[in-house]
């Protein structure tokens, strides 16, 4: 396979090839905060985590024609702030169906997922109706588009650097949130122990709803940001909901390093496994792969060590 | 009874259109026809029970308008309500108004199979246009067999498929594929091809289709590689590097779906510009209806080969065009398949007005030989093995979301559903 190739036509498809491994790490990792945070945290299987997303793509495009149409000198900082719009329209989503239907449901963690299941067919029906079946092209400014060559060979792209970027953010800002903060103390001690955590004050209907809206707000977040990379249409989400899942659950619900840690693992094995063997296959032995040690480990990579 | 109203069909009915002086009511592209229904009565035209009434026919429309399809699926729908107010504007068929019972096959393909066996058991339908996915089509498939229902089925498709109840307005395989691998290598002197595709039949099949045909009919050409990846698949940076690798002349790519926007979005922010033509990308599953969700400035300069594109410049699909646009909005695009549903309801007209008979069994009789000269596409004419002759072409996507044609068959390429040497 390689023997027709120079040593510097070697390193730079490796380099490349490194680079789309950390890429797709990054979009792993944005896919998945947000669940982390609603099923690691609070046990809830929210089926409709990638509809979650799609209302960020959705704003996403909304302001893109916004700025378009009204402001276009600054169209080419709109992401940014259409990521601000994606957080706080996913978040009060949450909000809402946090209060209607999740709050309902968390002695019965198991109906939830088919709770949330049907939302997010009631949510992908109501994107069909408001923003049409057909995909919509979601317009990028163009520094944002393209590659930065670093040597005459390597090139990487732009967008996938701002996907690293963020996923970096986002994961610090997460950490914070739940390790470094009074609010992240209550959110672990209700997924602790939820009475004893009622029982010396911590409102946990609220920090629950407020768990609840952050995670999908980030998820909306990454909706954003996946409008550069992939399409935004009705069912887009489904797109991403096996992959978030397998990634929260083969890091370990309950843990953020997990999640990372998982993160890391299955990207670089698919992205590795892609160059050396087709598509399908690798897709296959990835899950394969998962799917073993699950068996050995049912607990994940790594898993809070809890009194029960 | 039904030979001696065959044979009086025709030139009888132009002469007494032209007597009744109807035929310049209607502005529609089509030349109009004015049939007279009590011309036909009903017990004659209809001997086995179809929905046809003294002044109405019924025929089924059946397509996803929910689910995943739907975004595929919604243009099939429109064209096809376009063609039956059209053909009602004329006079219907026979002198019968088109009415349609709309079912929808929600993305599953049980649903379809279902809703088919309500069409033609329950309401009885005359004929059904309708499916879009291979796979719903196969559900039906047997629906129509045992009820001897007749469908239209507009998709481009892999093709080694011949039903007796089926007429297939899109292009089976080999029509689209063969015609665009040999102008590549002909006028870009193309010699090395990468074939890419979502993992299912028929981005599989036409690929086997293009190895046969690059490997043992285009001299000196080679295939540099092949892979699939699983419908919805999102990252494809790796096989971009894989392409780099290997540097083929060709993407020849067949993806699909919301996997299709997301190839083309990462194929431009890896630096590889279909503009700049190095390596040339060739698909032969994105019209004019992807486009709108890749975006035109991501997808701009690569080409892609099937027989419809919205900007062909001829008189029947200028008025066409309009006419679409007139009756769902100015913002419309028109892709291949939404041309060849359009093309279902006056192939079905056009068979049951030579059959004199709404009966599947004399309507599928006279089918073959059937030709339209007013097709958006231009001509087109049904073979014996239910498909149809048609032109293929080349376009060249620009940043507005639609083709610049540059290259067209000289003449109508055969339909050949199960091509020899090719499997």
């Amino acid at each position: 396979m390689f023997s027709d190739y120079s040593m510097s036509e070697l390193t730079a498809i490796f380099a490349m090839q490194g680079f789309a491994g950390l890429i797709l790490f990054s979009v792993f990792v944005l896919m998945a905060l947000g669940l982390a945070i609603i099923f690691g945290q609070m046990g809830v299987i929210n089926m409709a985590h990638g509809e979650f997303m799609i209302l960020g793509a959705y704003v996403t495009y909304l302001m893109s024609n916004l700025f378009a149409d009204y402001m276009p000198a600054l169209f080419s900082i709109y992401f940014f702030i259409a990521m601000i719009f994606a957080f706080i329209a996913s978040g009060a989503l949450g909000m809402l169906v946090e209060w209607a239907l999740i709050r309902h449901l968390y002695k019965r963690p198991l109906d939830t997922l088919l709770a949330t299941w049907g939302l997010s067919l009631i949510l992908q029906q109501l994107y069909r109706t408001v923003f049409g079946a057909r995909e919509v092209g979601v317009t990028i400014p163009d520094w944002m588009m393209g590659s930065l060559p670093l040597t005459d060979l390597i090139e990487v792209p732009i967008n996938g650097i701002f996907v690293m970027v963020l996923a970096v953010g986002i994961s610090v800002g997460v950490y914070v949130m739940l390790y470094r903060s009074g609010w992240g103390k209550q959110v672990r001690a209700i997924n602790n122990n939820r009475q004893m955590a009622d029982a010396v004050g911590i409102n946990t209907a609220w920090t629950d709803r407020m768990t609840f809206a952050i995670g999908c707000g980030v998820a909306g977040v990454a909706g954003s940001a996946f409008t550069m990379i992939g399409s935004t249409g009705p069912t887009a989400g489904q797109l991403y909901i096996v992959d978030t899942f397998l990634v929260v659950v083969f890091g370990g619900a309950g843990s953020l390093l997990g999640t990372i840690a998982s993160a890391f693992s299955i990207s670089q094995a698919q992205s590795i496994m892609e160059f050396f063997i087709s598509g399908s296959m690798a897709k296959v032995l990835t899950l394969l792969t998962v799917v073993g040690i699950l068996m050995l480990r049912p607990q994940g990579l790594f898993s809070l060590k809890l009194r029960k | 009874m039904s030979d001696s109203k065959k044979s009086t069909g025709i030139n009888n009915l132009s002469r007494r259109a032209v007597l009744a002086g109807g035929a310049a009511l209607s502005a529609s592209l089509f030349a109009p026809k004015m049939l007279r229904a009590q011309d036909y009565p009903t017990a004659e035209i209809n001997t086995t029970g179809l929905a046809v009434t003294d002044d109405t026919v019924t025929c089924g429309i059946l397509h996803s308008v929910t689910g995943t399809m739907a975004i595929s699926e919604t243009g099939s729908v429109q064209a096809e309500k376009l063609a039956i107010e059209q053909i009602n504007a004329q006079g219907g068929i026979l002198g019968r108004k088109i009415e349609y019972i709309q079912e929808d096959g929600a993305s599953d393909w049980p649903t379809f199979a279902e809703k088919a066996r309500k069409l033609l058991v329950q309401d009885k339908v005359a004929s059904v246009m309708g499916c879009w996915t291979s796979a719903s089509r196969k559900a039906v498939l047997p629906v129509f067999e045992q009820n001897n229902g007749f469908l239209y089925y507009p998709t481009f498709y892999e093709g080694l498929e011949e039903s007796p109840n089926v007429i297939y307005t899109g292009q089976e395989a080999t029509q689209q594929i063969i015609a665009g691998l040999n102008w590549v290598n002909q006028t870009k002197g193309a010699k090395s091809f990468y074939l890419l595709g979502s993992d299912y039949i028929w981005p599989r099949t036409s690929n086997k289709i293009a190895r046969k045909h690059i490997e043992n009919f285009m001299e000196g050409c080679e295939v540099v590689g092949e892979e699939y990846y699983p419908l919805g698949h999102t990252q494809f940076n790796s096989v971009i590097n894989k392409i780099r690798l290997r540097k083929p002349d060709v993407i020849y790519a067949i993806v699909v779906g919301g996997s299709n926007v997301a190839f083309y979005k990462q194929l431009k922010a890896a630096g590889i510009d279909p503009a700049e033509e190095s390596p040339i990308v060739l698909t032969i599953s994105v019209t004019e209806d992807e486009i709108r969700g890749i975006g035109g400035e991501n997808i701009d300069g690569a080409y892609a080969c099937m027989k419809y594109f919205q900007s062909l410049e001829n008189e029947n699909n200028q008025e066409f065009v309009s006419a679409f646009k007139e009756m769902w909005g100015e913002d419309i695009v028109i892709g291949d398949v939404t041309q060849a549903a359009y093309l279902g309801p006056w192939l079905w007209k056009a068979a049951v007005e030579k059959a004199g008979s709404f009966d599947v069994d004399k309507v599928r009789e006279a089918s073959p030989g059937i030709e339209l000269q007013t097709a958006p596409e231009g001509y087109v004419k049904v073979h014996e093995n239910h498909h149809l002759w048609s032109k293929t072409r080349v376009g060249r996507a620009k940043t507005d979301g639609q083709y610049d044609v540059v290259y067209e068959t000289a003449d109508l390429v055969e339909p050949d559903p199960f091509p020899e040497g090719y499997q």
